[in-house]
């Protein structure tokens, strides 16, 4: 090999400058991946809830705001009770929830064996994904009135709804999650005497499990968009009812109210399935 | 067993992996390959497990022609073939429980080879848990427990510290010799090739092929002071130059 000083008395680096040098700012609490300190995340934390609520309470006591257009948290809190006590929010939250149970019950129990499908044959591969990938971008609001037209305006096209808004995307996440199994995992399977049948359960599934119920709970969150959207049509309870029929009204402390419980609920799937996944992905941490 | 490879050549597209391979392994047999990366080392293991099947020749098993994997001939790769969400000892039963023996009989099994491979201590642990000497342990029980004709081990120390390397050299030449298994081995590791193997074998480059081979008459009961004799090192530095030289000459020698 011959190199840039291979047989040379002098070495021409001699005349150049020294590099300039950078030096590092100390560090702070916006470092590129870096824990800060406990007591500042709190703060945050506490700051980025205090914040708006403050300014709430603020500007609906200082009146700059009518009523009508944004209550006080206290009307909210007694439109809220007013609504518990009645029994009609249970009413309203059962029926949302069965919808969603069921529109995206069924989605999940079509996209999560489709998606392994995808994720594991090739043939499975070529034959959805092109059609799924398309399909996912049309809008699932834009298919209400065609949903309507074809299954009439009671319970059906709304659990068809929440099951077009979120099949798709469900498919697709869990076929990514499934491809990743390391290949070599699959391969040393085979070596130990399992079938296709037994790799598939007892290796691609498992291995799986923990990326496909993240797949589930970012798509559980499209679906409670989704079932409030649909019930904004024509229905005869629900949140979404709520929420339209409190607008005929003018009832926005009631409008505020089911938002919230919107909110509460999601939240509440949220951090269960987040529990779920924890459990289930414990190998990985 | 013997495990007979004749005339095997593999394409990958228009690349020449390997060119006309012939490899006899017989029984109790240790056998190393040595050859450089790409020489297709890997390639030549993943026919042998049958994942992979040759582009001309064949390779048998005891006369019957190898048509895909199975636990007659256990693999152990390089790093990361564990079952993460399985624990140490249900990494090993892995192969136990797909042939439906009963708990029992299991257990004893199990037993018997996380102590041979000395684990007993981490059979309750996850793959993350454990250091990279110990995962190779497991991969190697995890196969040996399925009793196979022929144990596949392809780099199974390369990313591995020295100490921890020699340790399991160690461990691997006594399981050899406990169990009576065959072992083919591939390594671009000249000095380990000839510490383990009874046999030597140096692949050349582009296309992969034989080049040499090499016994090792070495004792069997070997320690690692063999590594400082003058048979070993003299060993060692001819089967060094052969691999050196092949590997200096690839792409511009076609037999
Ligand atoms: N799936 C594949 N597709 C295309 N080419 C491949 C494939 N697998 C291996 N090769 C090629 O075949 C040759 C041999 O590869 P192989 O992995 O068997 O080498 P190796 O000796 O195991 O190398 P290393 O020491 O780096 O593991 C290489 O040139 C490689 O590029
Ligand atoms: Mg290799």
């Amino acid at each position: 090999m011959k190199t840039a000083l291979a047989g040379r008395t002098t070495d021409v680096r001699a005349a150049w400058p020294p590099l300039p040098r950078r030096t590092r700012p100390h560090r702070k609490v916006l470092t590129i991946r870096t824990p800060i300190p406990r007591r500042a995340a709190v703060v945050l934390t506490a700051l980025s809830l205090a914040v708006p609520l403050v300014s709430w309470v603020a500007l609906s006591a200082s009146g700059l705001v009518p009523a009508t257009f944004l209550p006080s948290p206290g009307a909210v809190l007694s439109a809220g009770w007013e609504m518990a006590r009645s029994g009609e929010l249970a009413v309203d939250v059962g029926t949302t929830t069965r919808r969603v149970l069921e529109g995206f019950g069924l989605a999940v129990l079509v996209s999560v064996p489709l998606g392994i499908l995808m994720g594991t044959f090739h043939a499975a591969q070529a034959a959805f994904e092109p059609v799924i990938g398309l399909l996912r971008y049309l809008p699932a609001s834009a298919f209400i009135p065609l949903l309507i037209i074809w299954l009439g305006l009671g319970e059906p096209s709304k659990i068809a709804i929440l099951f077009i808004g979120t099949v798709f995307f469900n498919t697709l996440m869990t076929a990514d999650a499934v491809r990743s199994v390391p290949r070599s995992l699959i391969d040393v399977s085979y070596t130990l005497g399992a079938r296709r049948g037994e790799v598939l359960r007892k290796v691609v599934v498992p291995h799986s499990l923990p990326g496909i119920i993240d797949a589930v709970r970012v798509n559980a969150a499209a679906a409670w968009n989704f079932v409030v959207v649909a019930e904004l049509v024509n229905s005869t309870a629900g949140l979404g009812y709520r929420i339209v029929r409190a607008q005929r009204f003018l009832q926005t402390d009631k409008i505020f109210a089911v938002l919230v419980v919107i909110g509460v609920i999601g939240l509440t799937i949220d951090v269960a399935l987040r529990l779920l996944r924890a459990r289930a992905g414990r190998w990985a941490a | 067993m013997t495990l007979a490879l004749t005339d095997v050549s593999k394409e990958y597209g228009r690349k020449l992996a390997l060119d006309g391979v012939n490899l006899t392994v017989t029984p109790g047999e240790f056998l190393c390959v040595v050859g450089a990366s790409g020489s297709g080392k890997s390639t030549l293991l993943s026919l042998v497990a049958g994942l992979a099947m040759p582009t001309a020749g064949q390779i048998t098993v005891d006369g019957h022609l190898i048509t895909g994997p199975g636990p007659d001939r256990g693999l152990v790769f390089q790093t990361g073939s564990l079952y993460p969400w399985r624990t140490v000892e249900r990494n090993v039963a892995f192969g136990l429980e797909l042939l439906g023996l009963d708990g029992a009989e299991r257990a004893r099994r199990i037993d018997w080879y996380l102590a041979e491979t000395g684990l007993a201590d981490v059979r309750r642990s996850l793959p993350r848990q454990l250091s990279g000497g110990q995962q190779q342990r497991v991969a190697i029980a995890r196969a040996l427990v399925c009793e196979p004709d022929v144990l596949l081990l392809d780099e199974p120390f390369g990313a591995l510290d020295v100490q921890t390397k020699e340790d399991m050299q160690l461990l691997i030449r006594q399981i050899w010799r406990d169990t009576g298994t065959t072992v083919l081995m591939v390594t671009h590791d000249v000095e380990e090739a000839v510490f383990l193997g009874t046999r030597v074998v140096v692949l050349a480059s582009d296309p992969g092929r034989i080049a040499a081979e090499t016994p090792i008459p070495l004792a069997d009961d070997r320690d690692l002071a063999i590594k400082r004799t003058s048979d070993f090192l003299r060993l060692r530095a001819s089967t060094e130059d052969m691999v050196r030289t092949w590997h200096r000459l690839r792409g511009e020698v076609t037999r």
